[in-house]
């Protein structure tokens, strides 16, 4: 899998072709996050740590508000840590007295999408390599053109946005973060609010990412179904403060398609999560938080 | 996707023009203005009181074309507009950045907002005299208080454009490598620009209200002056002329906007 240039992936974006092994490995530990609004203390992280292997599809659940989001923030250097370090590739990425930068390396992929509304889709593909100055105007038009038509999404180039259906707004996302050939994907729930039809499609387009580019996702939802479809290991998270409960490995076969639903091992690892995560959600429900929402 | 393919002339969609020229819309308002003169022409000859006293639409369009061939009455037209455009201009040269800086700065923000805000619910009209006071010409106090029924406008506009940014833009910017002045280039700005233009229609609209007074009480000359002289004269059409080319006025400059901030903002556009 050193090859990820296979196809999904642009050539020439980054010199990590031409590295022998994957890359992505996150290692995060210890990490601690308080917050502080108005001076009464929040415990978000409590010495939550875990391994993230390099071309890992790793998942996390948890109930709400138990620091997904933070630890995901944290990563992509859009707030620092308390105390703890994260590395990305044995690299000190953030820790409690230096916050990552936000960069190319990790790309996000929001909750609610955030494709910029003012600009075509190419002009949003092809805006990471082009304020990065890595590519010329025209070789980063023939690349997104050519990702983007690999994702199904030929013919609309041209429109803005807000002109084609939240699906195709959510893959042009995940072609905006591979023209950047990033070590890491971070997606916040990115299938959050979506029905369950255009969910199908959404999975089995980022399988696909994934199995052609093995790169390192980072995904974050409540969906557990979609967790065990998706992940290679899916992280359940306690209650907050939140910290790393249970790390289930989902040894189900990839590629994958929709008849694993209906496989018995599919079931039994539904079962575990559920279970596991539902005593966090009660506990977290007890504790007068919002339940699962 | 199977949709007709729009026909552009000079930036204008021509089919969805066609379609909104050719719509019941179009014709009910055809409708509506021609019974509304109708209506107006008979309560003149029938003497309604009150409004009977307004001018028929007869006289009215007999003193309109006289008014039409007399240059003075296309200088007042040339007088107010380059009025409103100069006070209009300066709001936008003034007010823009401003707005954006107040909207990124938080230091610049506390530090002016307080001041913006109790200025700005004062009437430009009350600013006539003082303006007349202190600037070398009453063209120059016209321009100014001009600019002050645009300025403010745009400055809340925009600076109410910039702090409602989605922090999911910038975030998602900054982690396509985006950083500093070209995150200001290429999402502030953008962003900005729907209420820019918001601010602009309104802010475009105030202006033509405040020249138009200020004509009144300390010019002799424009659209407002003319109305103003109408009526101190007794010529009872000419009034009512000054006030619709007001109207036309007005409408003729916020189409203008209107079709650039379509232009500029094309993702807006929602066909």
């Amino acid at each position: 899998m050193t090859t990820s240039t296979s196809t999904i992936c642009p050539t020439g974006t980054s010199e990590m072709h031409l590295s022998p092994q994957p890359v992505g490995k996150l290692s995060i530990r210890n990490a601690t996050k308080i917050y502080d609004p108005d001076g009464v203390n929040v415990l978000a992280l409590d010495n939550c740590s875990m391994e993230v292997e390099a071309g890992e599809f790793c998942v996390i659940v948890g109930p709400s508000g138990c620091g997904k989001t933070t630890l995901l923030n944290a990563i992509a250097g859009f707030h620092d840590i308390t105390s703890g370090d994260i590395f990305l590739d044995d690299e000190l990425l953030c820790s409690g007295t230096k916050q990552a930068e936000p960069g190319a390396d990790r790309i996000v992929v929001f909750q609610h999408g955030a494709l910029f509304p003012w600009y075509t889709v190419l002009e949003n593909v092809t805006f990471g390599p082009l304020v990065q100055g890595k590519m010329s105007a025209s070789a980063a038009k023939k690349e997104a053109e050519e990702i983007l038509a690999q994702m199904g999404l030929k013919g609309i180039s041209h429109s803005y946005p807000s002109e084609i259906s939240s699906g195709m707004r959510r893959r042009v996302e995940i072609a905006r973060a591979m023209m950047n050939n990033p070590k890491v994907l971070l997606m916040d729930e990115p299938y959050r609010a979506m029905d369950a039809l255009t969910k199908t499609i959404m999975h089995k387009n980022l399988l696909d990412v994934y199995d052609q580019s093995r790169k390192t996702i980072f995904f974050i939802t409540h969906d557990l179904e979609e967790a065990i479809f998706l992940g290679t290991r899916v992280y359940v998270m306690t209650t907050r403060p939140g910290t790393i409960k249970k790390v289930i490995d989902v040894d189900l076969p990839r590629p994958r398609d929709y008849k694993i639903l209906s496989s018995d091992r599919y079931l039994e690892l539904k079962q575990e999560v559920i279970e596991s995560v539902h005593e966090e959600a009660k506990k977290a429900f007890e504790a007068g938080e919002r339940e699962m929402a | 996707m199977t949709q007709k393919k729009p026909v552009y002339f000079m930036g204008i969609n021509l089919r969805k023009l066609r379609k909104s020229i050719f719509s019941k819309t179009t014709y009910r308002g055809i409708v509506a203005v021609i019974a509304t003169v109708i209506l107006w022409e008979l309560c003149a000859r029938f003497e309604v009181p009150i409004i009977g006293m307004i001018p028929a639409p007869s006289s009215v369009f007999s003193s309109l074309v006289e008014q039409l061939q007399d240059p003075a009455y296309w200088e007042c037209w040339v007088v107010s507009y380059d009025r409103v455009l100069s006070g209009f201009i300066i709001a936008q040269i003034i007010g823009i950045p401003l707005g954006l800086i107040m909207g990124l700065s938080r230091h610049l923000r506390d530090l002016s907002f307080p001041t913006l805000e109790i200025l700005r619910p004062i009437p430009p009209l009350a600013w006539v005299p003082t303006a007349v006071i202190f600037w070398p010409t009453p063209e120059m106090s016209m321009i100014f208080v001009t600019f002050l029924g645009a300025f403010f406008t745009m400055v809340l506009n925009i600076l109410g454009g910039v702090k409602n940014i989605d922090v999911r833009y910038i975030r998602s910017a900054q982690s396509l490598g985006s950083s500093g002045f070209d995150i200001f280039r290429r999402i502030v700005l953008p962003a900005t620009l729907p209420s820019l233009f918001t601010g602009m229609t309104v802010g475009m609209g105030i202006t033509w209200a405040v020249v138009v007074a200020a004509e009144m009480i300390a010019s002799r000359s424009g659209l407002g002056f003319l109305t103003w002289k109408s009526y101190v004269a007794g010529d009872y059409p000419v009034i009512v002329i000054g006030m619709i080319s007001i109207g036309i006025a007005g409408y003729l400059s916020s189409a203008v906007i209107r079709l650039l901030g379509d232009r500029l903002t094309p993702w807006r556009k929602i066909i």
